[in-house]
């Protein structure tokens, strides 16, 4: 297994991975194959293992039980300082005695770089990351997001095989974050490192990532790419975790091929919705859809095909470039249906106890059974 | 006008607070040193006070600088400062070799752990001094708990003296001054973030490398406070040379007590104090110099 799998195989490969501390499983045979060059992350809520895992390819955590290899090579027992691992800490962990240049240039006085190089790659990394001329400033110098960069660049300057970020974004306030969200992916592609982010923050990571892996109680819900996770959730957990969602529960009572129809008490109707692979007729299942995918309107919608329900706006938000509706059904339920404001006052905007039908495309929902 | 009568009742109070540390000094160091330094430069009668008057009869000021030149000129004194600052050196070193590893316990244990080592740092305090002195005269003497222990198991077969050494000395001073030296450590070592230590080693630092990288110079104030405070009370201490040294081990705290108890001689002893004054001030101020010039580096 040792490194005859360069360059095809995955670049970090995570074999049946747990990590027990005492009885409880933090990771639970966790398995993932990441390939060179990809940016991915890591979500789940705390407490969900996703730092441990981080941890545990850091070095800082040896597993209990499954091997890691990075690059073909067994790391699984190597200690922090011989991997050709770098992490970036959630608290930035600088040094707070040193300058910015003696923190970057740290890593590599370790390991012995000729000092001439040290002062080359230390500017360059800087330059990176726009902080050349903070270079003699010591840490409390600096802004969030100044030192949030020097931890980046002390990182990085190793030029290690893999870059652990730990929730790099949270300690930056709404603007910097969304600027700095485009600089990491932008250094990401320029230098070609794979990076691992663990987040807890699921637009961070959709934003970022390549794919990512849901996290929840130490195991991994769906692993696949920001859209795949978004678009096609594989379980209620997955669905409700990353951005909002409407969830019918019913029960199928027919199926036509592809299109399942399920009987659903909430709705007082049935509800259509297409599924390659559907369940057993009569299983308990759940129909998915999200607030973005329903339309709404005051006059009833003439596509026959769709579904349809009525119901009364209970409450709405208005945030701008679109607002978000929540409608109460006749029975009860509340759905959420977000819409854009495309044009200004061309209809009358919708009012509280307004009555109106909302209506989704069988294709836009999912249907999940876990 | 309430906010104005408000705010400058605020500042009076500010002004009585920090006042106070300084009325305090003043009266129990500032002045009590300007007597002392008085009756250093006089000279020894046989009177009540025992020594000449700074203000003379005639309104004229009598000073002299002889305290200070017999001082200078007797061999022992000198002899003695060394010693007692050297002893009080290597009582410091020891307490710190001893105290950081502790403290670094202390500070990574669970809570409640924490909390009861803490306890048990701190428990000494509540018997005498004295008496804990003794306890260690009990344990050393030549038929003491150690002796009779060493020569039951058969490892020696008479008691070694331990009594009357400097190495009691050095065991009397690391014992009673260890907990002034965990303790400001163990509350510089609490406040680390934990993280530093880890993103050195993830920099590819060995544990060891990573420790004298970043815990050791994090941990200096700690341990430029722990030094002081088991230095300074460590070389003019009295009673530790007195029950546990012997009587060739003359330190700077048992000269002064002779001179001024058994010689009756104020004016030199006052002189004496006065020197270990200054020997105790050099070490403070540069440390101190130290200290400001790192905040001033970090700032």
């Amino acid at each position: 297994m040792t490194g005859d799998n360069k360059g095809n195989g995955p670049f970090i490969e995570i074999q049946d991975v747990s990590k027990y501390f005492g009885d409880f499983a933090a990771v639970d045979s966790v398995s993932l194959a990441i390939q060179k060059g990809e940016l991915f992350s890591i979500l789940g809520g705390s407490g969900c293992g996703k730092t441990t895992l981080l941890r545990m390819l850091a070095g800082f955590e040896t597993p209990t039980k499954g091997r890691i290899f990075i690059d073909g090579v067994d790391v699984t027992e190597q200690p922090p300082y011989e991997r050709p691992v770098n992490m970036m800490f959630q608290s930035y962990a600088i040094f707070p005695h040193m300058t910015v240049e003696k923190n970057v240039a740290y890593g590599l006085e370790k390991d012995r770089v000729a000092r001439d190089e040290i002062t080359r790659r230390v500017d360059d990394i800087l330059k990176l990351v726009q902080l050349e001329t903070f270079a003699k400033r010591k840490p409390d110098q600096l802004s969030g997001g100044q030192r949030q960069r020097v931890a980046l660049a002390r990182a990085l300057v190793k030029r290690p095989k893999v870059l652990l970020l730990d929730e790099p974004l949270a300690a930056l306030d709404k603007k910097l974050r969304e600027h700095t969200q485009f600089e990491l992916m932008s250094i990401q592609d320029k230098l070609g490192i794979t990076f691992v982010v663990v987040t807890h923050d699921q637009e961070e990571a959709m934003i970022l990532s390549s794919r990512i892996a849901v996290m929840d109680r130490g195991r991994f819900m769906q692993v696949g790419t920001p859209k795949e996770v978004y678009e096609y959730p594989t379980s209620r957990f997955v669905a409700d975790f990353i951005g909002t969602i409407n969830m019918f529960e019913g029960t199928i009572v027919d199926i036509d091929g592809e299109r399942v129809r399920i009987n659903c008490e909430e709705t007082a109707s049935d509800l259509s919705a297409l599924s390659e692979d559907p369940p057993k007729r009569g299983s308990t299942v759940c129909v998915a859809v999200r607030p973005e995918k329903i339309f709404i309107s005051q006059n009833e919608p003439e596509n026959t095909e769709d579904i349809r329900l009525s119901g009364v706006v209970e409450d709405l938000g208005y945030f701008g470039n679109l607002s978000l509706y929540r409608i109460r059904l006749p029975g009860g339920k509340i759905v959420q249906v977000s819409a854009q404001n495309r044009r200004r006052s061309a209809e009358r905007f919708l009012e509280w106890n307004d009555e109106v039908f909302i209506s989704w495309r069988p294709r836009s929902s999912v249907i999940l059974v876990d | 006008m309430s906010t104005v009568t408000a705010l400058r009742s605020d500042k009076l109070w500010q002004q009585f607070a920090v006042a106070i540390p300084y009325l305090w000094l003043l009266i129990f160091f500032l002045a009590p040193f300007a007597i002392i330094l008085k009756i250093s430069l006089a000279d020894p009668i046989i009177a009540q006070p025992p020594f000449t008057p700074f203000v003379d009869d005639d309104g004229g000021i009598s000073a002299t600088a002889d305290n200070y030149k017999f001082l200078l000129t007797d061999k022992l004194y000198a002899v003695t400062y060394l010693k007692s600052v050297f002893m009080a050196a290597v009582a410091t070193l020891f307490c710190l070799a001893l105290g950081f590893p502790m403290a670094y316990g202390i500070a990574r244990a669970g809570e409640s752990t924490r909390n009861l080592l803490l306890l048990l740092i701190i428990l000494p305090f509540w018997i005498s001094f004295l008496l804990r002195v003794y306890a260690w005269m009990g344990l050393l003497n030549n038929y003491g708990v150690i002796n009779n222990v060493l020569m039951w198991l058969q490892l020696i077969d008479k008691p070694i003296g331990f009594m009357y050494t400097d190495f009691a000395i050095y065991i009397g001073l690391v014992y009673s001054y260890l907990p002034f030296m965990v303790l400001p450590l163990y509350a510089t070592l609490e406040r680390m973030d934990l993280d530093l230590v880890e993103a050195a080693q993830d920099l590819g630092a060995h544990p060891s490398q990573a420790f004298w990288d970043v815990t050791w110079p994090l941990a200096r104030p700690g341990v430029i406070a722990g030094c002081l405070l088991v230095f300074i009370p460590a070389m003019g201490e009295y009673v530790i040379p007195y029950l546990l040294g012997g009587p060739e081990s003359l330190l700077i705290g048992r000269v002064l007590f002779d001179e001024f108890f058994v010689n009756r001689d104020w004016p030199l002893a006052s002189a004496v104090a006065i020197v270990l004054l200054l020997l105790l001030v050099v070490p403070i101020v540069f440390l101190q110099r130290s200290q400001a010039r790192d905040a001033e580096g970090a700032a």
